[in-house]
């Protein structure tokens, strides 16, 4: 026992003055970190078993309680930090792979903030948003190379087919099993009303909710789940999911006890089986493989739904995107080393992949030298985490943003990187009823749709800064972008000046 | 007229509102001033098990048999809410025994208390509804 | 230095065009007159014209205006051309010696056809085969610098006011059916010779007021297309805009101005269907091609003018008309100089076209 003893990494801080005993911590506490001792009248805690969710933080009414880093500390080593001690002692426990959520905490270098977004001075007037009209309408998918006219002279207006978005964000991939009912109909729902989509993620859709199709982006990932006719048809978009930004060259692994119920149903697996998503996709080895598929969606869907394929942004990721706008793929979605998951390995998770920000701006240069970008749109994703995360995307060359760290965050997620555990004291990544209902859709979708609402306000602002009235002059706009402490070679990747220049 | 309904859908059983009722019922201003180290007489209780959890506080029914089986005339209907006056109530604890939904209950000192929706504390909006994290108790019309 | 509050500052381009729907011909004299009253608008970094039907002699050869930085150079390009092109005149383009025009390159106009056989070997139409050398030699050759290469049109530039523009060029020696007419006043370019405007290629032109936000957006998708934007100033990539839409896409002039300054999304809904198909398409199709931020163009063309704002209409231009001839202008003083009766002085809606063209068979 003593030498697998790790001190815990929280404190939970109890102040008993304020404390009323009232028990709402012990209640909602899914860890069972609160007790209350009934012969003094008097909460307890064991902080071995916090994960410093916050929940109970949140719902104290005294505030009596805080949730603060341990400061048991080892002896100070540059080299060997806090963190890698201790995850060599729990391998030593448990000989297992370490196993972490959400995206890549580790202080590597967040090109966004170091981007900075230029204003219109006197040659050119700025635009007020309130007063003019700003316009974020999109379209994702493949536009036509040359306009084409029918025997009367007037032009043909069929066009490959096109997502419209009211703003170039939609919510990324999350399965539902990964998160919960709830959080799905949250998404779903703030999806239709905001005009823009969602992602079912891996675990197929679940039946409620068919009735949100035009807001839905099918995927199709390496497992299949849920994948069959009605699915393919149900949703606005198929998304091919060859990789994640968080776990790039690896598949997934949703725990048997999380294949329940409607987990399992909408999976189209049994009840307590693993599902296990393979690495690669079985039937695409190669780039022509893809095209396969790309093209049995299409036929399966009557060439009525554009298919994005979605992958992890890798090294030789301009390549790669090249090969699949020719693949016939409609909208290649880019995910980069710090997006998200509900659990990966954590050696994968930090150490794989590269920054969107350095993947998407080679893309958009290569899709342009080679005279393709627009046979495609380009979607990224990677912790986008603000209206200006968004605004420098579409600069740089993006034509809608991925977001799902962002959204789960509006839910009430407190990012405490234990998804994999499946106690999601905030109802979003678990399937225990009890912790499920805890995540209402009517407070989740209206909470979901603010945020948007907000950052759809702070993107026409910085627009109108600008002197931009639409976002498709954003897109690719490098010019309104400059680069602040970055190194030549970073600078020339990104393709803009430095601040200054 | 707006009522407190319960949507045990949604109800956590956190009891939040239990506490949030007998604060502000409490005529203190700090919450632990008026809650600490003390039992406390909560119009709103929350009732389940395991699986399901609802909230109970009166329904300020539209012929009300507590109001008409008040001996001392405590009771009373103002526009619609069921009123206690608790100067007159006399602790008989009749209208306990036939509130169909348990939603009256005793108070300290004997007498008898009950939801009055919040108007006639500084809250002015049921308490319950407003502390409730997960929309499980609402103030609406119906 | 005088800061400003000491010394006014003014700000802006002006542009002037005018053009006969008969297709009479006017003296190059009236249009530069016309910039005199807007002499405010410029700062002397840059002044030019464009005149169409101008060389009625050699209106089957493309006009090729050149500027040298020296001998040797002509002589290297001359080689270069003869490669690919007829030249059936080749001269210095006459200017007057003026004190207000100082530091002027070699000016040079080749009247040339391209050779058969060459456009046989490199399967290519007549057009994209002059859009592709003018092209190259602006990226390629440096010193050499082609700045009007239509047929029976030509641009005449300068750095200076445009009014001395008008009359170191000598002008008034030229007869065309339609002229523009630009004074500069550069806030993020170095004035210099090749960045005045008119900017050209081939028959188009493009005089241009404004600063567009859309830039880098427009340049970075245009260039896809085998344009170099190698003066980075908003005009070139207006004219690379048009030439693609127009020529390479077959957009009509409309269809052309719906794509640079399309229609807000609220205008197209309320469109009829047909309509409404149409917009979104082109809107949909050419998303890139939207230039926000202030403009007012004029584009020349073979037979015509067009003249266009930007959406919101974030710079002043009025247009008038007297009998055959139509005017546009930056201001309605520069309107009245070259007709003081004109009528119906208007102000075109941001994002509406003024198309005029000369009556089949005038030009």
């Amino acid at each position: 026992m003593s030498v697998e003893f790790l001190y815990p990494e929280f404190e939970v801080i109890r102040n008993d003055n304020r404390c009323i005993a009232c028990r709402v911590c012990e209640r909602q506490c899914a860890n069972v970190v609160h007790s209350y001792d009934s012969d003094n009248g008097i909460m307890l805690s064991d902080e071995t078993k916090c994960v410093n969710c916050q929940r109970c933080v949140s719902l104290c009414p005294t505030r009596a309680l805080k949730i603060v880093k341990s400061d048991c500390t080892l002896r100070e080593n540059a080299n060997w930090k806090d963190a890698t001690i201790k995850e060599i002692y729990k391998q030593a426990n448990s000989g297992g792979v370490l196993l972490s959520s959400m995206g890549n905490p580790n202080p590597l270098p967040v090109y966004w903030d170091k981007i900075l977004i230029n204003a219109s001075q006197v040659t050119n007037p700025p635009i007020d948003p309130l007063r003019e009209p700003m316009e974020t309408k999109v379209f994702l998918g493949k536009k036509p190379e040359m306009i084409s006219r029918d025997e009367n002279g007037k032009i043909k207006c069929d066009i490959s087919p096109q997502l419209e978005l009211s703003m170039p964000i939609m919510f990324s991939a999350m399965s539902y099993g990964s998160i919960s009912y709830n959080a799905h109909e949250s998404l779903a729902r703030a999806a239709t009303e905001l005009g823009i989509l969602y992602n079912t993620g891996e675990g197929g859709l679940h039946e409620d909710f068919y009735c949100y199709g035009e807001n839905t982006i099918v995927q199709v990932a390496s497992g299949r789940f849920g994948v069959y006719k009605d699915y393919l048809e149900a949703g606005a978009a198929v998304e091919i999911k060859m990789g994640q930004g968080a776990k790039p060259g690896i598949g997934g692994h949703l725990p048997g006890t999380k294949i329940v119920g409607d987990v399992s149903r909408t999976r189209m697996i049994p009840e307590g089986s693993d599902a296990i998503s393979p690495a690669p996709h079985h039937d695409i080895y190669s780039i022509e493989d893809l095209r396969q598929l790309v093209l049995s969606l299409k036929e399966a869907t009557e060439y009525k739904k554009p298919v994005i394929v979605k992958v992890a942004a890798v090294h030789n990721i301009a390549a790669i995107a090249s090969g699949i706008a020719r693949s016939g793929a409609d909208i290649i979605a880019i995910d980069g080393f710090r997006g998200g998951t509900g659990a990966a390995p954590t050696r994968i998770r930090d150490n794989v992949g590269i920054p969107i920000e350095l993947a998407l701006a080679s893309v958009d240069q290569r899709l342009r030298d080679e005279g393709i970008r627009n046979n495609v749109s380009l979607v990224v994703g990677g912790s986008i985490r603000s209206a200006s995360d968004v605004v420098k995307a579409i600069a740089l060359g993006a034509d809608a943003c991925y977001v799902a760290t962002a959204a789960v965050l509006a839910l009430g997620c407190h990012l405490c990187r234990t998804c994999q555990s499946g106690k999601c004291n905030w109802g979003i990544a678990t399937q225990r009823p009890e912790l499920v209902k805890r995540l209402n859709p009517d407070i989740g979708s209206k909470r979901l749709v603010n945020l948007m609402t907000a950052w759809r306000h702070e993107i026409k602002e910085l627009m109108g800064g600008m002197g931009i009235n639409s976002i498709e002059s954003l897109r690719g706009n490098r010019l309104m972008l400059r680069g602040i402490g970055l190194n030549e070679k970073e600078l020339q990747i990104l393709g803009i000046s430095h601040a200054g220049e | 007229m707006k009522r407190v309904y319960a949507n045990e859908k949604w109800c956590l059983g956190c009891r939040l509102c239990e506490y949030n009722c007998a604060f502000a019922n409490s005529g203190e201003v700090n919450m632990v001033k008026a809650l600490k180290g003390k039992p406390i007489f909560p119009r709103i209780h929350v009732d389940g098990d395991e699986s399901i959890n609802f909230a109970v506080s009166c329904r300020h029914c539209k012929d009300p048999l507590c109001v008409k089986s008040c001996i001392s005339g405590a009771l009373s209907i103002k526009d619609g809410v069921i009123c206690i006056d608790h100067n007159k109530c006399v602790g008989c604890l009749t209208c306990i025994l036939v509130c169909p939904y348990g939603a009256v209950s005793e108070g300290k000192n004997g007498v008898v208390q009950k939801c009055e929706l919040c108007l006639e504390n500084s809250c002015g909006e049921p308490a319950c509804v407003k502390g409730c994290p997960n929309n499980a108790i609402v103030y609406e019309e119906r | 230095m005088k800061l400003e509050g000491q010394v006014r500052i003014p700000s802006g381009c002006a542009i002037a065009a005018v053009i006969s729907k008969d297709g009479n011909k006017m003296s190059g004299e009236m249009i530069t007159n016309a910039m005199k009253p807007m002499h405010d608008r410029s700062n002397g970094l840059g002044g030019g014209f464009a005149g169409y039907g101008i060389y009625p002699e050699y209106k089957e050869f493309y006009a090729l205006h050149f500027f040298f930085n020296e001998r040797a150079t002509r002589k290297n390009c001359e080689v270069f051309l003869k490669e690919r092109f007829e030249i059936v005149k080749s001269e210095v383009i006459p200017t007057r010696k003026i004190p207000a025009i100082t530091d002027e390159p070699i000016i040079w106009r080749y009247f040339v056809a391209p050779l058969k056989s060459v456009l046989a070997s490199l399967q290519l139409d007549e057009k994209e085969f002059v859009a592709r050398t003018v092209m190259k030699i602006n990226t390629e050759m440096k010193g050499a610098y082609v700045f009007s290469s239509g047929k029976n049109m030509g641009t005449f530039k300068a750095v200076g006011f445009p009014e001395d523009v008008g009359v170191f060029y000598k002008l008034d020696e030229y007869e065309g059916y339609s002229w523009t007419a630009h004074g500069r006043y550069p806030t993020n370019t170095p004035g210099w010779w090749g960045g005045a405007h008119p900017f050209t290629l081939l028959d188009y032109s493009i005089v241009h007021n404004g600063e567009i936000s859309s830039y880098d957006a427009n340049r970075r998708f245009i260039e896809m297309f085998g344009y170099k934007c190698n003066l980075q100033t908003d005009t070139e990539v207006i004219t690379y805009i048009m030439d693609h839409l127009l020529r390479k896409q077959g957009l009509s002039l409309e269809e052309a101005a719906s794509v640079i300054a399309a229609p807000f999304w609220s205008t197209i809904e309320s469109k009829p269907k047909e309509e409404r198909q149409k917009l979104t398409y082109l809107r949909t199709v050419f998303s890139s091609l939207l230039v926000t931020g202030p403009f007012s163009i004029v584009l020349g063309f073979d037979g015509g003018l067009m003249a266009l704002n930007d959406r919101l209409k974030l710079r002043s231009m009025v247009v008038g008309e007297k009998d055959d001839k139509v005017f546009i202008s930056s201001e309605e003083a520069a309107i009245r100089v070259m007709e003081p009766n004109a009528k119906n002085i208007y102000a075109p809606a941001g994002g509406e076209p003024v198309i005029v063209r000369v009556k089949e068979g005038k030009f």
